[in-house]
């Protein structure tokens, strides 16, 4: 059953092949089976999960299932579930249970899924190769030594191994495209404001993003189709009719323009990634796709500004978490000082607190101008690069990372070399478009990512290049072995 | 050396809007402690803010009541700091874009003059919550159910020069911000609080000295006392030869005097920036313009219709229009007796004292204005005096019934019956005999004085319910005879 992508498990259902159940009991009996070694999960809800399925069935033989009832899934760890730990992967809310749900949860659990676990990622969400999590790094089922990329890394590699059929992530700066490209997933970063943040553990509030991780571009449509809409909780959501994504696929892709940026197959690109998305570009040329090279000429500021912006809007977004009301409180504080010192130092990791401190060092008082203004004035010419590109092609297209998955401890060490990983990536969220990353093929055995940008709100078309391009090709077919 | 005082008010106004100013929770006051507080009021991870658009209009009331600029696309900024009761780590302020620009007003000098105070702007903002400090045996127990309360900062421009004029602006803004209704006024539960910034410099010179805040002060009489206070200490510092230093300082109103609380270099670097959980606030000319109709009658305006349709002087209707309720009382005790004069001296008065001493406000008045004008409306048809009517005031307030019920119940009717007053003058003056003799003996331009004498004696006897102008009348035409 978990050779199946989501699209083939739903039609299964249906047809009364299996039972949520039984499909359930499959993926929890995996996870138990091959999650000791990937540690892709942080929390397994077997008994949750088990009573959803059951609640599914029941729903399905009232003849009130939709295509997602009784599918399971797995959420990263960012989402607040009411009732089940979210930690975020840190020690300051190790101990932490929401009492109420994210709307991205809420949402999906109205559609009938059901809910295995919450997944691994990076700390509050900042890295790109999981291994900043509290509870140890993720294990990419490609490769054991090699990381699976971050943040969402959990969730890429448990889909990866098929532990879960989907998964939700999150994107910042390419959460869910890196560690879907490094774990030969598919997943989609919606324009910003597609799908509600609300419940989702704030990084960076102006870029922070949910979408669906799968097997392919028809399960993340069909998921996404649960996941986006206007939600009067979240003040950035956009009121905005959701077209059904699903129904949207299958219009065939000649004459569609598709723009190369020149900037994106520059030096650092590894030659292997660079032939593997040469290859998918001939594929789209088949396909009667028209190619126009391009220019997004502020593309080399992208990371610098990111990390700026992002680190600004993290270091105001934690500081809630302070040891007052909830999460990690350091022992015996002595005063106030101590209490919020200690708990914050204690509970935060290295990564976390350096991006706290570059973060409020952009803000203060005599750098604002020079670091944070500056940064947010640099991201609306990066926004109008993408703007006018546009207004010459459809979809952009490109690498989704400059080199396969890396080993692990390989950059943990040299913060510089780890954020260039998401150099691809990074512009996307600062211009708040919509972005995917689906496998392209394999350098030295591991899977490389093929991306495509869209315009704002575009994702019905994005989804639809992405899926002429997998009923062409069988790439995210492929399987790590053992798996 | 003379000095001149130089003062700037920030009023911290708490809108009445029956929700938070980011979240669906009550404001109400008084409540058990955490449980008017929700998810985004705790600042549990995940949540966000959603805009409450009442506060948004509160806001653009106020600015159009002091004919300000009304920032058409306003934007909230974080304000970083840590403190137990600011649960989310920052305050949801506004910074660089206030939803009011600038603006005036006019406030009322003892002098009779009035004078106009620059408003520099009003933004919205976020209340923090509460530390609780005692009853924890060394702990702080923190209660969040003010927390989101939507607050409306009044910055001025620095224009007062004397506590009496920081009380006096302090006053329009409270006259000003409960007329509008946009806030309840309630200087004791905090609704309504002051900080003010002091500094003094030599007459004459252009440059402003070193200034000192003084913070939440919730009274007007504070407002005075504190600045008196806090410019006598500034100027002896200058004058002994040292330097004031910035800083924020507390008024102890027990011994009348201000203390540091920290100074300029303990202050915090707020780390302002744009929130990027909340739009702008874009303000469409439209939506001003229709809440520019609804506007009541602002006060200086009503001030000046006191003036001219009930005759009352400039200090009586300033005195009457400070706050939206006493103004319709007022009115409502003018209109209903025909007697503006007579209402303004009772309201004014006897009212107002009762009150004070009540320690309570005109709506919790126990006696209502429809009893106050059946009270006036007797005097006016001499069934009572003035004096009379006191007493009867006194058992009104004291819950005893109408101006009607209190006279009868207690006989209090006066006596205008000419044969029974006469009767009493009468034996009055069969008993004074001699003091008869003294008056009629006396030069005629002595006797006016001397007739108080006999006045006081009939009233006396009448128990104070002859009519005082029968009485003269009568005694006169005995006496004189």
């Amino acid at each position: 059953m978990h050779t199946k992508t989501l699209a083939e498990l739903s039609a299964g259902l249906a047809a009364g092949e299996f039972t949520s159940v039984e499909l359930t009991e499959h993926f929890l009996a995996r996870i138990r089976q091959y999650d000791g070694e990937l540690n892709s999960f942080i929390t397994v809800s077997e008994e949750q999960a088990l009573e959803q399925a059951r609640a599914a069935d029941v729903r399905r033989g009232a003849g009130k299932a939709g295509p997602l009832t009784g599918i399971p899934l797995a959420h990263k760890d960012i989402f607040c579930t009411d009732g089940v730990r979210t930690s975020c992967a840190s020690k300051m809310l190790d101990p932490f249970i929401a009492p109420y749900d994210a709307t991205v949860v809420a949402r999906l659990g109205e559609a009938g899924m059901v809910m295995l676990g919450k997944t691994n990622m990076d700390e509050f969400a900042m890295g790109s190769s999981n291994e900043t999590s509290y509870y140890g790094p993720v294990k990419n089922p490609w490769d054991t030594q090699s990381v699976p990329g971050g943040s969402s890394g959990g969730s890429a590699a448990s889909v990866a191994a098929r532990l879960a059929p989907a998964a939700t992530g999150t994107d910042t700066g390419g959460s869910i495209r890196q560690p879907a490209a490094l774990c030969g997933i598919t997943g989609l970063k919606p324009t910003y404001g597609r799908v509600s943040r609300y419940g989702m553990i704030a990084f960076a509030s102006s870029l922070d993003q949910a979408g669906p991780m799968a097997a392919s571009a028809e399960d993340c449509a069909l998921l996404l189709n649960a996941m986006a809409g206007f939600d009067g909780r979240d003040s950035t959501s956009a009121e905005r009719e959701v077209p059904d994504y699903h129904a949207a696929l299958g219009g065939d892709i000649q004459g569609l323009r598709i723009g190369l940026p020149k900037e994106y197959f520059g030096e650092g690109l590894d030659p292997q990634v660079a032939a593997a998305v040469q290859a998918a570009i001939t594929e789209y040329k088949k396909l009667g796709a028209e190619l126009v090279e391009i220019s997004l000429p502020n593309t080399h500021l992208a990371v610098p500004t990111y990390y700026v912006v992002a680190p600004a809007e993290c270091s105001s977004n934690l500081s809630r978490m302070d040891g007052v009301r909830f999460g990690y409180r350091c022992e015996d504080p002595k005063d106030l000082e101590d209490l919020y010192k200690r708990s914050r130092g204690e509970g935060f990791g290295p990564e976390v607190k350096r991006r706290i401190m570059v973060g409020a060092y952009a803000l203060s008082s005599g750098y604002y101008d020079a670091y944070y203004l500056k940064a947010q004035q640099i991201r609306q010419l990066i926004s109008r690069d993408f703007i006018e590109a546009f207004k010459q092609v459809d979809v952009i297209l490109g690498p989704t990372t400059p080199t396969p998955a890396f080993r692990l401890g390989e950059k943990k060490d040299d913060p510089v070399a780890m954020y260039l990983a998401d150099i691809y990536t990074i512009a996307v969220n600062l211009a708040g478009l919509p972005g995917m990353s689906l496998p392209c093929g394999f350098a030295d055995k591991l899977p490389v990512g093929l991306q495509l940008i869209g315009n704002y709100f575009d994702e019905a078309r994005l989804l639809n290049v992405a899926h002429q391009y997998q009923l062409a090709t069988d790439w995210h077919r492929h399987l790590p072995d053992g798996f | 050396m003379e000095w001149e005082t130089v003062i700037g008010c920030e009023i911290h106004t708490q809108l009445a809007t029956k929700s938070k100013i980011f979240s669906g929770a009550a404001t109400a006051y008084g409540a058990e402690p955490n449980t008017q507080a929700c998810a985004v009021d705790l600042g549990l991870p995940g949540v966000l803010p959603v805009l409450n658009k009442e506060a948004v209009r509160m806001a653009v009331m106020f600015g159009l009541a002091v004919n300000a600029e009304i920032g058409k696309r306003s934007v909230f900024a974080r304000k970083n700091y840590f403190y137990p009761d600011l649960p989310k780590g920052y305050q949801i302020s506004q910074f660089e874009l206030p939803i009011v620009g600038k603006g005036e007003l006019s406030i009322e000098l003892e002098d009779g003059q009035s004078k106009v105070v620059g408003i520099t702007r009003a933004h919205l903002e976020e209340d923090a919550g509460k530390s609780l400090h005692e009853d924890f045996h060394g702990m702080t127990g923190i209660d969040l159910n003010r927390a989101g309360t939507p607050l409306l900062e009044i910055v001025s421009d620095p224009d007062m020069r004397s506590g009496k004029e920081a009380a006096a602006y302090m006053r329009k803004v409270h006259s000003l911000v409960t007329c509008l209704g946009i806030c309840d006024g309630n200087l004791q539960e905090g609704s309504f609080r002051c900080d003010v910034n002091v500094s003094v410099r030599p007459k004459g010179q252009a440059e402003y000295g070193t200034r000192a805040e003084i913070k939440n002060l919730n009274s007007f009489r504070f407002v005075e006392k504190a600045v008196e206070y806090e410019v006598a200490r500034q100027i002896a510092i200058i004058e002994g030869g040292g330097k004031v230093v910035q800083e924020t300082r507390l008024f102890d109103a027990d011994k009348g005097e201000t203390r540091s609380m920290r100074s300029k270099e303990e202050a915090n670097d707020y780390r302002y920036f744009p929130d990027p959980d909340l739009l702008p606030v874009v303000i469409e000319d439209d939506f001003i313009e229709a809440l520019r109709a609804t506007l009541p009658e602002l006060p200086d305006a009503r001030k000046l219709r006191f003036i001219e349709a009930f005759g009352l002087s400039a200090y009586d209707a300033a005195f009457l229009t400070g706050s939206r309720e006493l103004g319709d009382y007022f009115e409502a005790v003018a209109k209903a007796t025909g007697e503006a004069k007579l209402a303004a001296n009772w309201v004014m008065g006897e009212l107002s004292a009762a009150l004070n001493r009540a320690d309570t406000g005109i709506a919790d008045s126990p006696i209502s204005a429809v009893q106050l004008a059946g009270l006036i409306a007797r005097i006016k048809d001499n069934t009572i005096s003035g004096k009379i009517a006191k007493e009867v005031f006194e058992a009104m307030w004291n819950g005893e019934g109408d101006a009607d019920q209190v006279i009868d119940k207690k006989g209090l009717k006066q006596i205008t019956d000419s044969g029974a007053i006469e009767a009493i003058i009468d034996e009055v003056l069969a008993n004074n005999a001699a003091q008869v003799d003294n008056y009629r003996n006396a030069e005629p331009d002595k006797r006016g004085k001397m007739i108080g004498f006999f006045v006081g004696q009939v009233m006396k006897a009448s128990q104070g319910k002859a009519n005082p102008g029968q009485v003269n009348q009568l005694l006169k035409a005995k006496l004189d005879g």
